[in-house]
């Protein structure tokens, strides 16, 4: 018999990055303490490195591997292109805030990468063991993520949390996989849909197995009524953590619902189209209207992500390409504006003080008119009003839920964001109409500075210029499905 | 008819770049760096609109100064502008008053000048970019963003209840406005894809989905013109709101629904607006007569004044709801000259309030004997927000009234009682702050306005006092577009 070896040129940014990871577990090892910002760089240096294997290697069309089980398409290339540039932001974030908490670390960044490549494969997945891995290997260097601070009671709590809820998700996932498996006889992706669509499998195990699937997402995406996660982690862990879990997984998240559920179920789109509205429609009633009793911000923002989550669904359960495209918009633009305010709270945070009280912001604009106007576009864009970003997305998951004909379902959206509103207007209102509690200067390395700048100018430029973001998301989905 | 020139972009981007010029002066140190340049980036922003008027062709029906360019391909959304008689006066009316609002907060506004002016300016920029959109979208943006500065000047610069009346400004306006956005992409969808405002002018549509989207547009319009029911949060902001904010408001943006309301409402559903203007002209009615009486029983000067307008806006919904050429055209000139007015009668409030810091009326009296030219302006200002004959206010209630007859005497019988009560709650309060003897201590040590306030008072008092003798240059622009609007009107879409 011969043995043919994998083609395994598609796989080239996870096997370049799993080398890195263990090269920056080495170097750290042998730089020691003096020298840690040497894995931070390593990290830096994998990161654009993958960025360029995926550029150079990306080619029009769909290429697999591995015997099926990888997929190589436009839609993996541009959510890991983008996964790539978002980790990397979330490392220049974080730098400061871990290094005066003890958590600068080789182990930080290693779980960071071995997260990374978690998503990669998540996204690349064509098959359901190849999701399940890449799935565990995310959750599980998270989780230790949020424990990296083990003389924190908060995090250690957080992280049990996170932990056996999240094991939990897992489990289901895994049911309602075996479930299908069970009805099709298939693992892989293409197969299961071409068994679906022929008849053969029995429809309610395959239901049944929907369930489950669909429950399993949702706590991965932090939906109602499976967030409950949510808000105990992202208060409880470190800020640079809640950075990192809210912002690249999403990325990830969105392209294992399109693996799933539209490349792998899309037969049985009238099911999980129903389930997901329910879902959707109580995530945004349970994310605004919990959001507006916190005073602790990063809980607020937990709230305001689960909102936001029923927001993205929204296009999914429009069930075409142009509602997937504006989901995928809607993620993207998402992960921009958790990233600028996340990093925000960094800033704002020093040693031995973490900005996580909303009162923290009081009188911001006085203190530095120019980080507060930053936040006031991100709040403005998380709130979905003109001319940031947020409306863009917004927008365009209205018109593709409006176009699916659930005009009621719309009514609810824009009433809910009207409440959701409220919150992000009450952070402008600390910033801009009340005296500040502290004088404390705000002193951002230079790196960080830039990036925050950047980050904020770009919600209003791509507020003012969506164009091309939108045809990224449109191209990547047409090219994928 | 495209101009050579992309004027009408000048007209929108120069204000906000000065705005940006502005707010980049910094700290308070360099105040009056801020001050100068934001005086000189409003008088710029007039002085290029002023083509606007002289190269405007006032026989032509269609869109004028057109700009069209692809902006958001994916949901071909156009940067699409153009203007019309209906449009154009009121750009006019907006870069008229941003140098006047710059020059009254000079002395005033000391804290974070460079923020308040730029506020100002961008603000200014934005609306004209309300007044001139073509593209439901890019109409949407501007509609919106115009919420952003008003926000910080009411919540920053405003009373000691700013907060309060900041948000319930914000939250209020957006409630409106996001149901708007959800019946635009409806009629995206129906429309078959495309968010141009004239392509939905000629889009068929049977008069259940018209009705609908009628509710749609009301609440964002209703709520921003203000019409009775829903007005409560104009007092509020008015009353907290510095001086230039309440001009602004009230001059400038309340003028906003009544444009949402040529532009979308009349013509995108004329069938709905037929068959609703029995609900429209009695919600119009009761703010005409039941906030007038609200207005006569304030003890504040600013509330009493946003009363007022809400009662003089109830014409402007009432003309435009009759269907007739009297009616609409009253209604524009209305709002024209609610503009001057609101503006003049808050600057007037402001003067007093800048020296005594009070806005109660109890609190003045016998004004008249230690300001004796400011009293004369007042007068003057006091008469022609109670519509007298001669002044801006006149005109447009007398045509407004006409249509009503019209289409029905008692209609007109009931508008015509603002003539009584508009004088009465006016010049009630008038008598009480400015005539009699000193009766408060504050008022014996007053001084009489400054140059740079008799400057502003005077350019306002002159144009009420144009207007008021001879509106021909202000009708004869919006004559074609009238005429046309309410030939599709009648026509309908069944």
């Amino acid at each position: 018999m011969n043995f043919l070896p994998p083609d395994l040129a598609p796989a080239y940014p996870e096997i370049f990055l799993l080398v890195m990871v263990c090269v920056v577990l080495l170097a750290d090892l042998a730089a020691g303490e003096k020298r840690r910002y040497i894995a931070y760089l390593l990290a830096q240096v994998a990161l654009l490195g993958c960025a360029l294997i995926t550029f150079v290697t990306s080619a029009p069309g769909v290429t697999y591997t591995f015997s099926g089980m990888f997929v190589d398409d436009a839609m993996a290339d541009i959510l890991k292109l983008l996964t790539y540039v978002t980790v990397s932001m979330v490392l220049v974030y974080s730098r400061g805030y871990i290094a005066v908490r003890g958590m600068f670390s080789g182990e930080y960044f290693s779980l960071t990468l071995f997260a990374t490549l978690g998503m990669m494969v998540m996204i690349s997945a064509s098959h359901f063991l190849t999701l399940y891995l890449g799935l565990e290997l995310l959750s599980l260097s998270l989780y230790a993520m949020v424990a990296l601070r083990r003389d924190s009671v908060d995090a250690t709590e957080a992280a049990i949390k996170y932990f056996i809820l999240g094991a939990l998700a897992s489990g289901f996932l895994l049911y309602g996989m075996s479930m299908v498996y069970g009805a099709t006889g298939a693992l892989h992706i293409a197969q299961v849909t071409a068994v679906i669509q022929s008849g053969a499998a029995d429809y309610t195990v395959l239901v049944v197995g929907l369930v489950f699937i669909v429950a399993g997402i949702s706590f991965k995406l932090s939906a109602a009524p499976f967030h409950m996660w949510a808000p105990d982690v992202y208060q409880g862990a470190p800020t640079a953590v809640v950075l990192f879990i809210g912002s690249a997984p999403k990325l990830a998240a969105f392209g294992f619902v399109m693996r799933l559920l539209v490349e792998g179920m899309g037969a049985m789109a009238a099911d999980w189209q129903g389930m997901l509205i329910i879902l959707a429609v109580m995530s945004m009633i349970i994310g605004n209207l919990a959001a507006i009793a916190q005073t602790n911000i990063k809980r607020m923002l937990a709230y305001s992500t689960i909102s936001h989550m029923g927001f993205m669904l929204l296009g999914i359960i429009s069930g075409d390409e142009n509602g997937y495209s504006s989901s995928m918009f809607y993620m993207v633009v998402y992960v921009l504006m958790t990233l600028g305010t996340f990093g925000m709270i960094m800033l704002l945070s020093r040693e031995g003080f973490e900005a996580e009280k909303l009162s923290d912001f009081k009188g911001l604009n006085r203190r530095n008119p120019w980080y507060a106007f930053i936040t006031l576009l991100l709040m403005f864009s998380l709130a979905g009003v003109p001319p940031v970003v947020g409306f863009y997305a917004k927008l365009s998951v209205l018109q593709a839920v409006l176009n699916a004909g659930y005009i009621w379902l719309a009514v609810v959206a824009v009433l809910f964001s009207l409440v959701g509103a409220f919150y992000y207007l009450r952070i402008v209102k600390l910033m801009y109409f009340d005296e500040p509690e502290t004088d404390a200067p705000i002193l951002p390395a230079g790196d960080v500075k830039l990036l925050i700048s950047a980050n904020g100018l770009a919600v209003l430029a791509f507020g003012l210029f969506p164009q091309a973001l939108m045809a990224l998301c449109a191209y990547a989905i047409q090219q994928s499905i | 008819m495209s101009f050579g020139f992309p004027l009408l972009s000048l007209i929108i981007w120069l204000p906000i770049l000065a705005g940006i010029a502005v707010l980049a002066t910094g700290s308070d140190r360099n105040a009056q760096l801020a001050r100068w340049l934001a005086l000189v980036g409003s008088v710029t922003g007039l002085l290029v609109a002023i083509p606007l008027y002289c190269y405007f062709d006032p026989l032509m029906g269609a869109m004028q100064f057109v700009e069209y360019h692809p902006w958001i391909e994916r949901f071909n959304i156009h940067y699409h502008l153009g203007v019309d008689g209906i449009a154009m006066p009121l750009i006019l009316l907006n870069c008229f008053t941003t140098p006047l609002v710059v020059m009254a907060g000079w002395q005033v506004i000391n804290n974070r000048v460079s923020q308040y002016m730029g506020a100002l300016l961008i603000m200014s920029g934005i609306v004209n970019g309300v007044f001139s959109s073509l593209d439901a979208i890019l109409f949407y943006v501007f509609w919106e963003a115009s919420l952003i500065p008003m926000f910080l000047i009411i919540g920053i610069w405003g009373g000691p209840n700013r907060v309060y009346a900041a948000i319930k400004f914000f939250l209020y306006t957006l409630m409106g406005s996001l149901l708007m956005l959800v019946a635009f992409i409806y009629l995206y969808t129906v429309s078959g894809g495309s968010f141009s405002i004239l392509d939905y002018h000629k889009l068929p549509l049977p008069l259940a989905p018209q009705i609908l989207i009628f509710i749609a547009f009301l609440l964002a319009f209703a709520v921003k013109v203000p019409m009775w029911p829903v007005h409560t949060w104009l007092p509020d902001a008015h009353v907290e709101a510095p001086t230039g904010g309440s001009v602004v408001l009230a001059a400038i943006l309340l003028k906003l629904g009544g444009y949402g309301f040529l532009r979308f409402s009349l013509p995108i559903v004329p069938d709905a607006s037929q068959y609703l203007s029995g609900m429209m002209i009695t919600l119009s009615l009761v703010a005409v007569v039941y906030i007038g009486l609200v207005a006569l029983v304030q003890a504040d000067m600013k509330k009493l004044i946003a009363y007022s307008s809400v009662s003089h806006m109830g014409f402007v919904t009432l003309g435009f709801f009759l269907f007739n050429a009297y009616g609409v055209e009253g209604a524009m000139v209305q709002m024209i000259s609610h503009g001057f007015i609101s503006a003049a009668m808050f600057l007037c409030v402001g003067v007093l309030y800048d020296r005594l810091h009070s806005r109660q009326i109890a609190d003045y009296g016998g004004v008249a004997n230690k300001m004796p030219v400011f009293a004369a302006f007042f007068m003057l200002f006091a008469m022609a927000n109670s519509g007298l004959p001669g002044t801006s206010g006149f005109v447009g209630e007398f045509m407004v009234i006409m249509g009503a007859v019209q289409v029905n005497f008692w209609y007109a019988f009931l508008a015509a009682t603002t003539l009584i009560f508009g004088a009465a709650y006016t010049l009630w309060m008038y008598k009480r702050v400015v005539f009699g003897a000193v009766a408060n201590p504050g008022v014996e040590v007053l001084k009489d306005i400054n140059r740079r306030e008799i400057l502003i008072l005077t350019i306002l008092a002159a144009v009420v006092l144009w207007m008021g003798v001879y509106p021909l240059p202000l009708t004869e622009v919006m004559h074609t577009t009238v005429d046309d609007l309410l030939a599709h009107v009648t026509r309908g879409k069944l």
